[in-house]
């Protein structure tokens, strides 16, 4: 981190931006905040039974996907899900 | 055979209404024939900004219930031969109008025009509904607040759904100097959050709100607003024009603020 970035408050426009983001998640999906978070969890608990997670760095969003073939998009679940120990397999 | 353009929002204030007239008076400007429609029913303001409010005799809804012809009920404007307005009416409510009914009052008047603008009332009910019938595609007005943004992405949602594909994006109101310090969202972030093609950039202007109470609108004169309005009516005709330089005018004015404000 630089040094003038130490003292510098984040911008209220990147705050905008941030909370704009979150609410159009749930806008877009139809769906609430705290059916994402047991969305979730659920899939932590299934992916958990087969490999070990990095819960931490875990990143599900609700974003929009070009379909191919057409111009339009439709919503995508994406889930980026960091695997720590594959050899470990709990199988 | 003319297209059908509804200027929406969602949310209320943002700015259709004066995007109506100063994109129709452009285009006329660019010797267009052109015709706006204000469909909000019950709320007139588009005769007001467009300073035609005087000569009001018949109105939209007289038109789709037949108490006159589509020609009895328009009415040209002062400064442009070629455009014209149907004025919506006053005592009436959404309800008098169907969306099929515009719709086959859209097809009416693309023999006749080159364009056919649709003021869109604000919200997502019937009056929504009635705008966009006919629609071929459509300007969604934002200005760079939350609120408008999140309303907006729910418009262009509805417009999808409704099978118009092709819409496009006006960020309006910016303020460059608030974009500078980090304390205003910018268009790029917008069209970031949206996902639409950006096709104009309005500043925050003083003269739209002279131009307004003067019931003049001032898309191709020096102001700021003035030129970037008529920049969206030449991308609307398929020209490619750079964006604006909102900082040019600011930066310059800033200096001279700076220069007083060392003496």
């Amino acid at each position: 981190m630089g040094f003038s970035e130490f003292f510098k408050r984040k911008s209220s426009s990147n705050v905008a931006k941030d909370r704009l983001k979150l609410v159009l998640v749930s806008d877009r999906a139809n769906c609430s905040p705290e059916i994402m978070e047991q969305m979730k969890n659920d899939i932590i608990k299934v992916i958990s039974k087969y490999v070990e997670i990095d819960v931490d760095g875990l990143d599900i969003k609700i974003t929009q996907t070009e379909i191919e073939g057409d111009n339009g998009t439709v919503p995508a679940l994406f889930a980026n899900i960091p695997i720590k120990d594959l050899k470990n397999q709990k199988m | 055979m003319g297209e059908v353009i509804v200027i929406t929002s969602g949310k209320g204030g943002v700015g259709k209404t004066t995007t109506t007239a100063n994109v129709g008076t452009g285009l006329a400007k660019l010797n267009k024939k052109v015709v706006l429609i204000d469909t909000d029913i019950g709320l007139r303001n588009l005769d007001v900004v467009m300073g035609l409010e005087n000569r009001i005799v018949y109105n939209l809804v007289d038109v789709v219930e037949g108490n006159c012809r589509i020609k009895q009920a328009l009415i040209k404007d002062k400064r442009y031969p070629n455009l014209y307005l149907l004025p919506s009416a006053q005592t009436r409510d959404k309800t008098s109008v169907s969306p099929e009914q515009m719709k086959k009052l859209s097809d009416e008047l693309r023999e006749e025009f080159d364009y056919i603008l649709m003021d869109c009332p604000a919200g997502i009910e019937q009056g929504f509904k009635n705008a966009i019938a006919g629609a071929d595609r459509a300007l969604v007005v934002t200005t760079p607040e939350v609120s408008a943004v999140r309303d907006a992405d729910r418009i262009i949602g509805l417009l999808e759904a409704n099978e118009i594909k092709n819409t496009h994006l006006i960020v309006n109101r910016l303020r460059s100097d608030m974009v500078k310090r980090g304390d205003m969202m910018s268009s790029d972030d917008v069209v970031e959050i949206l996902a639409v093609d950006l096709i104009g950039v309005v500043p925050d202007d003083e003269s739209v709100v002279i131009s307004t109470n003067q019931g003049e609108p001032l898309v191709g004169n020096e102001s700021l607003a003035g030129q970037a309005y008529l920049n969206i009516c030449h991308r609307l005709l398929g020209e490619e024009v750079p964006f604006l330089d909102l900082n040019a005018k600011n930066s310059l004015m800033a200096r001279l603020a700076g220069i007083f404000k060392k003496n």
